[in-house]
């Protein structure tokens, strides 16, 4: 097991974006994908590494599963999920023989797996590399977080929906992010109204306006509602070109929007 | 326990202390003498504690957000609408609890008395257990490793006074891991009716799902069925019906036939459901025409078939019939 004393892998990675969210099926892995695929809209070069080891999504929802991950010399090579080689992406998903094998892991192979991710994925020169957990503030996040710190992370994204059972278990990750002293970048929420294709009226399917009054409650940045869009379920379904069909999707103006607001907290950091 | 070395191969492995990653741990010759390995007492305990518990249900989903607290709290208000039927419901989702705030019980605390903890009572015969009873404040992060969630779910099943149950609902976390494998290991050697397994349309999430049956494969856990959930969002103003999450590859029809078990149920997204569990109400009281109402109730008298059996003056033991039909988890076939 490699130790965290060198830059390592990480040498050539700008910045880290964790996103994280207490409660399970908020959207964290596609916001995770939808704000990779903005940052690269906005000339980025960005990397995934999904740390949901017993239900990795993204392989699925970028059009990526059953590729293999190769190793070089300078360790696993992650996955390229387009041909312009501007996103790469690590999953567990990629490490499973079927696609339904179940992870039945306890903590320490978890962590022993996440250290590895950190340590010996050779992600080469990125400009952000998004980091997508599961839900909980247990072994993964505190593996995730102790393995990263030497990098110093920019921040963490916390999702949620609007609906109060949401929030509560967010109000809990925020606390996680406080005790293990990693920035809260802002609150996402996602879900939150749902369009009816036959007569136009806007549902608040979950409720509505919980996101903006956690961040408010908790003190920190509100970044954006993205609306549940159908479309872009449709497309990640069908495993349709979602890369090439979400800048026409209606939540692309509200991600690249905190996409922008990410980027602009950057700069600001590093100085 | 409170720190395990990185790669520790468990205790119950053949590796145990014996692995590269053991040199140094303090518990090395413990581990490698096998101690380790031997069923841990509380097993036993948790057979005493679990006599005077009728059915055990757990709720399992590999995905999370699909509304598995949703349906344990319905399934528990459900079976309590019958005053005869004493109902438990325990909350294992360490991290994320979210049955206080469902159930209308946010802020409640756990009484401690000479046979345990007592559960948090919503009706007398309806008690709860969940974490969240023992935090300070709903901010608090209950940020802990395995281990002392493995702890906590030993106490919840060993220590909390359950008294006579007719049926111990399970809620758990999403995935396949510690909360899992503890519940299931703990409750080994006591009678576990089967699994719920919940999901939602869409692929995505029939993928996690799949990863979860396998899981109840693995452990050898029966699987009374799954249930669809936010399947078709009926619009409050045209009430046409519309798929916000749709079932692109059959939705959970097409998964069950596959794998061959029961489909318990479809549940329709209804905008009410959230609202009454943000206000911590039984939604099958608040909506009882709700078509969601109709569909909840079907699937709550499907999981417990047997029991209506009773009703019906047919003395059928559930545990019979589930006990023979254990090992062939797949076989059953209720309400098919």
């Amino acid at each position: 097991m490699g130790t965290a004393a060198g830059p390592g892998n990480l040498a050539g990675v700008r910045h880290i974006l964790l996103v994280l969210s207490g409660k399970g099926g908020v959207g964290k892995s596609t916001i995770s994908a939808e704000l990779a695929l903005a940052l690269r809209h906005a000339g980025k070069k960005v990397g995934i590494l999904d740390v949901d080891l017993c239900g990795p999504s993204i392989p699925r929802m970028l059009r990526a599963q059953g590729r293999a991950v190769h190793q070089c010399d300078g360790g696993w090579v992650p996955v390229f999920v387009d041909q312009e080689q501007s996103i790469s992406l690590m999953s567990v998903g990629f490490l499973l023989e079927n696609p339904d094998e179940a992870v039945v892991w306890r903590g320490p192979k978890k962590n022993a797996l996440i250290k590895q991710f950190v340590s010996d994925v050779a992600w080469g020169q990125l400009d952000y590399l998004v980091v997508d957990t599961p839900p909980g503030t247990s072994d993964e996040h505190m593996a995730t977080v102790d393995a990263l710190r030497p990098y110093s992370p920019l921040g963490a994204l916390v999702v949620t929906t609007p609906q109060a059972v949401s929030v509560g278990d967010v109000r809990r990750e925020l606390t996680f992010c406080r005790k293990t002293g990693l920035q809260v970048l802002g609150v996402v929420e996602n879900m939150s109204g749902f369009v009816c294709p036959h007569c136009a009226e806007c549902t608040n399917v979950f409720s509505q306006g919980g996101g903006e009054e956690l961040a408010m409650l908790a003190g920190v940045p509100f970044l954006g509602s993205v609306p549940l869009d159908p479309e872009l379920c449709g497309s990640l379904e069908e495993g349709r070109d979602f890369i090439r069909d979400f800048p026409k999707s209606s939540a692309f103006p509200a991600l690249f929007s905190i996409a922008q607001k990410v980027v602009s907290q950057a700069p600001a950091r590093l100085s | 326990m409170e720190e395990v070395p990185q790669g520790c191969p468990g205790t119950s492995s053949a590796q145990a202390g014996r692995g590269a990653s053991c040199q140094g741990c303090p518990n090395q010759r413990l581990c490698a003498s096998g101690a380790g390995a031997a069923p841990d007492p509380a097993i036993e305990e948790i057979k005493e504690k679990m006599k005077t518990v009728k059915h055990k249900i757990l709720v399992l989903s590999g995905k999370g957000g699909v509304g598995k607290s949703t349906f344990s709290a319905h399934l528990a208000h459900g079976l309590a609408e019958d005053e005869n039927t004493q109902v438990a419901l325990l909350d294992i989702d360490i991290c994320g609890p979210s049955i206080p705030k469902i159930m209308g019980l946010e802020g409640e605390q756990v009484h401690q008395s000479g046979s345990g903890w007592s559960p948090v009572f919503v009706e007398d015969n309806l008690g709860v257990m969940s974490v969240g009873f023992l935090l300070s404040s709903p901010d608090d992060a209950v940020i802990w490793r395995g281990p002392k969630k493995n702890g906590m779910i030993k106490q919840f099943l060993r220590d909390v006074d359950w008294g006579e149950v007719d049926y111990l609902i399970v809620d758990t976390p999403p995935g396949t891991s510690d909360e899992h494998l503890s519940a299931v290991q703990y409750l080994s050697s006591t009678h576990i009716d089967g699994a719920v397994i919940i999901t939602t349309p869409q692929e995505v999430s029939l993928q996690d799902v799949r990863k979860e049956i396998n899981f109840c494969h693995k452990v050898k856990l029966p699987i009374i069925g799954v249930v669809e959930n936010m399947s078709g969002f009926i619009c409050p103003k045209c009430k046409k019906e519309s798929q916000i999450f749709p079932p692109t590859t059959g939705g959970a029809e097409v998964m069950c036939q596959n794998l061959k078990i029961p489909l318990l149920g479809k549940v329709p997204l209804d905008p009410h459901i959230g609202k009454s569990c943000d206000k911590g109400q039984s939604f099958l009281i608040d909506a009882p025409d709700s078509p969601a109402t109709l569909a909840y109730r079907s699937i709550i008298q499907s999981t417990c078939v047997p029991e209506s059996c009773a009703l019906l003056g047919v003395n059928i033991p559930f545990r019979a019939i589930y006990g023979s039909l254990g090992s062939l988890p797949l076989s059953l076939e209720w309400g098919q």
